[in-house]
Parts: structure tokens; sequence; C-alpha cells
């Protein structure tokens, strides 16, 4: 099921499922993207991971990946791959809405 | 008037900067030194073969001081910090360093202590980098001696100088342990913590090709959060646990230690934060920054520092005549991938381009063919040692390779972008 918008439409995403425009992310729609991952309900350290890499991703144009998210989110690797299983800094950028962290050249 | 340019750094990038900048200003107003804690200029490219009885350690390693043109200056020092408010650079002896333009050129270092248990139990025993001169030479001795078991290759994580570089360690174990009659009995499992062999995808699909094609085992998205040395194995983040006999390992890196203590210099893993096609850093007008020591989303490799040295010393001259810079950088890349019984491949890319097909460096003609493995592309591996202590790193342009990627046909439009930001 492909989220929808505030205004009811069909939310744009690519391949992988991430949205191509960040700017037609709500908190609902990633609430809807973390069940479709299997993350029944966002608790609020997910909500802090989610909330830091869009801020980051919005103000410094790339989304951080797992090292940085470790050092600077206040939450601990080890934690993050607890409340997002296998790709913590991939998931929680599908969740923020904004693209595929790109960290790795 | 006479200005200041302060490297920090006699690496790849500070001395071929270095050397650009004077044998464009020979005899003139820049006052040029280069900053280097220790006066050993290591051939990394070279480090990749001692594993393998290759190549010989006391011959990639040669004085930094000794290839830096006459005329410049080589300071061996350590950096206590950098204070860009102050244009100075404080030195561990206490000494002050005040430059009107600084070159952050310190590369990236490996930070094996910040993977849990890396450095413990097994560390140069079972488990080591072929990233240092000790570490290669470790392990050379430890494959001599390996007929049976597992070799796990892992990159603990993104970034990593030279991200091909274990994926060739794959392919020249295979040659190797083939060459010793003892391939059928080792294993080779490449765990990396991306999602496929390499980064970009078309070359990914072609290199996973490769490992399947010599029986090296891919495994993916393996995080690697813990080493435990006495039960020979890796604990990644999620808790999936991977065996070994003998680990090759390449450990987290970072920035160079200054860097953390110079506030407002640097990002939370060391590097600097610089504009990718000026190279000016964030941190203040008259600080640049190149080579591994950078931020900037294109690989860590000496092919990147050399077309950066050109956008780089123009940017230092506009500067000081207080012209507008250049945003001439492309993230331009060229590596060549060795892949074992002497063939190698090519690839060549940058921020916008990934590495697709074709010939190098002409278009059509090549000679060196792109994402194929050839035995020319291994004799232009070979000859590129001699380039580097010779050409590259004396500054110079190589013939007919230039800064920027160049165009490989209709279909793909060339996405560097020259222009002039005031």
């Amino acid at each position: 099921m492909t989220p929808l918008t505030a205004t009811g439409e069909p939310v744009a995403v690519d391949a992988e499922g991430f949205l191509t425009d960040s700017a037609q992310w709500t908190e609902q729609i990633g609430e809807e993207i973390a069940r479709e991952n299997g993350i029944e309900t966002l608790t609020d350290r997910h909500w802090q991971v989610v909330k830091f890499m869009r801020t980051t991703y919005l103000g410094t144009g790339a989304a951080p990946s797992i090292r940085s998210l470790g050092k600077l989110s206040g939450v601990p690797i080890k934690e993050l791959y607890q409340l997002f299983p296998k790709g913590p800094a991939k998931l929680a950028a599908k969740i923020a809405g904004i693209p595929k962290p790109r960290g790795c050249i | 008037m006479s200005y200041r340019i302060v490297i920090l750094g006699g690496g790849t990038a500070g001395t071929l900067v270095a050397n650009r900048l004077r044998r464009s200003h020979v005899g003139s107003e820049l006052a040029i030194t280069v900053v280097d804690q220790d006066d050993r200029h290591v051939y990394q490219p070279g480090l990749l073969f001692v594993p393998f009885g290759l190549a010989d350690p006391r011959r990639i390693v040669r004085s930094r001081r000794a290839q830096l043109r006459g005329g410049v200056a080589f300071r061996q020092a350590e950096v206590e910090r950098v204070a860009t408010a102050e244009n100075t650079v404080y030195l561990s002896d206490g000494t002050e360093v005040p430059y009107d333009v600084l070159v952050v050129a310190s590369g990236a270092s490996l930070l094996p202590d910040e993977t849990e248990g890396l450095t413990g139990p097994g560390w140069n025993e079972s488990i080591f980098t072929y990233y240092t001169v000790d570490g290669a030479l470790g392990l050379r001795g430890a494959l001599e001696g390996f007929n049976r078991g597992r070799l796990v290759v892992n990159m603990v994580d993104m970034p990593i100088k030279c991200p091909v570089a274990p994926l060739e360690f794959c392919f020249l174990a295979d040659w190797y342990l083939r060459k010793r009659g003892v391939r059928d009995d080792v294993e080779i499992v490449y765990a990396t913590p991306l999602d496929g062999a390499f980064t970009k995808p078309v070359a990914s699909a072609h290199l996973a090709g490769l490992l399947a094609e010599k029986r090296i085992v891919l495994e993916t998205e393996f995080a690697t959060g813990q080493v435990d040395g006495e039960a020979g194995q890796l604990v990644s983040w999620d808790e999936r646990e991977l065996a070994f006999d003998l680990l090759a390992c390449i450990p987290l890196h970072g920035g160079a230690s200054f860097v953390g203590r110079s506030p407002g210099l640097g990002d939370e893993l060391g590097f600097i934060p610089t504009d990718h096609a000026t190279l000016q850093s964030q941190a203040a007008p008259n600080v640049f920054a190149i080579g591994d020591a950078t931020n900037l989303p294109t690989s860590k490799a000496g092919s990147v520092a050399h077309f950066e040295g050109e956008t780089l010393v123009e940017n230092i001259e506009r500067l000081l005549a207080g012209q507008g810079l250049v945003s001439s950088f492309d993230g331009h890349a060229n590596c060549f991938i060795e892949t074992g019984f002497h063939k190698a491949l090519l690839i060549d890319f940058n921020y916008a381009v990934e590495p697709l097909p074709g010939r190098f460096p002409e278009p059509r003609i090549g000679p060196l063919p792109l994402l194929k493995e050839s035995r020319l592309n291994h004799v232009a591996k070979l000859a590129f040692e001699w380039i580097y202590w010779h050409m590259l790193l004396d500054g110079r342009d190589l013939p007919g390779i230039s800064a920027q990627l160049r165009p490989r046909g209709p279909r793909r439009a060339h996405n560097a972008t020259q222009g002039v930001t005031e």
C-alpha cells in the first residue's frame, strides 16, 4: 500500500520505497512506512532518531550514516539496531521521508 | 608581499599540492611549508600486494621530504590543533605556525580501537589489517602457513581508503591460494556492511559476478559490532555471528586526530566539511582540504587527490589574488581493481556518473577497457607505481588524462560543471 499525503494523493516513492519529495512527508506517513516495514509502533526513541535524520538532511542535504547517528543522535548503535532492525540508517531515512543515505562511496 | 601556505600532511595530496604550487611560483612570493609527524611516505596501493609476497615492503616506503621540490620547507612535527580564527597551527612542541592559506591534507587514520575486541586477543595473530605496513607483513606470514579453514575479509564500515581494496584482496587471495594448491580447503568470505559488493549499482553487479565466479562467498549487510578473537568470530550489531580462522580486517577510518581538537574544523568523524566543487572548507575561506581528509562523497583514493590538485592550486591562487573561486572539481575517481591471474579491471566515475563500461582515457579508443578484466589493465596498474613517484607526486598532469571525467557518448551527459562562484 502506498501511503497517502495529507491531501489524499499517493505519495511518490522510488523503487526502494524512499520518498522522492521529502516535502510530502507527514508524521502519519512516517508511521505508515514504519508499519509496512515491520515496526508496529514508533516509540519516543524511534522518533528521536527519525527526527534527527530529517533535521540533519533538511539542514545539510545529506542523510547521516549509522556511525554518525551513533555519535550524534543520542541513541547508541546497539540500540539503533534494536529499534530499526537490519539497516537502521536506511530504515530510519525511509520513515523520515528522506533519500537513502549515500554516506558510502 | 609574501604569502605563507601551510600544508598539513605530506602524503599523496599534500605533496602534490606543494609541488604544483611551487612549480607555478618558482622563486616568487609563496613560502610553502609541509608539516607531517614522520618522514615515511608509503605508496599505499602497494600495501595490497604485500600479503601475497608480490611487493617488498621496503620498496613502497620512501622519505616524505625527498618527494618535495626544492624551496618547499618540510617540518617534522605533530599537530596539536588548528585555530582558524587566529590563522594559526599549534604544534605539539608548543610552536605556533601562522598561515595565510591552510591546506588540510592529513588523510584518513585507522581506528581499530573503535571496534570492540578488534585489537584484543588474536590481534596480529589471527586478525590483521593490511592497511599498514606491519599489518600487511604479519598477514603475509599468516597466509604462508594457511592451508585450510575460513578466511574472512571484513570492511567494518565506510568510508575507507580505496573502497575497492577489500574486493581486490579477495581476488588476490583466491589466486594466491590456488597457486599454493590449497584453495579447495579454504573458504573465502567477504563480509560487508553494504547491500552489495560495491557502492555503485552497475559496478556492484559486475563485481558480484566476479566474486561468484571465483567462489568467494559474499555476506552483505553485515555491520560488525564486535570481534571475538578467542572464539574466532565476528558478531554483527544485529547479532549475526560469522566464524573465521583468519581475519583480514579493514578497520573504521576517521580524520587525523588533531581535527577533533580543532573546534569547527571537522565533522563528527574528523573529516573536513568541504565544498564539493571548489575544495574550500566550511571552517574558513582561507582553509582548503584535499584528498582523504575531506568529507566529499567520492572515493578516498590517490587518483581523486590528483584530480583535485588542479582545482585546489587554481583556487589558492585566485583567493590570494582576490578573485572568485572556480567550481571545477567534479568528484572524478579512477581506480584499477586487481582481479588476480595478472588481470585487472578499471573503473572511472564522478559525483554524478557511476562507473560504466567503455574505454579509457579516450572514449571508444582506449586503450584501457572499463569495467572489464584485462591483462593490459594489470600492466597499467603496475606501471602506475613509477608514474606515482615521478609524475603524480610532483603535481604534474598525466598526458591524455583530464582532471574532469570525460563524456563517454551521446547517452551520457557530461555532468561536470565548470563555473565561477563569487
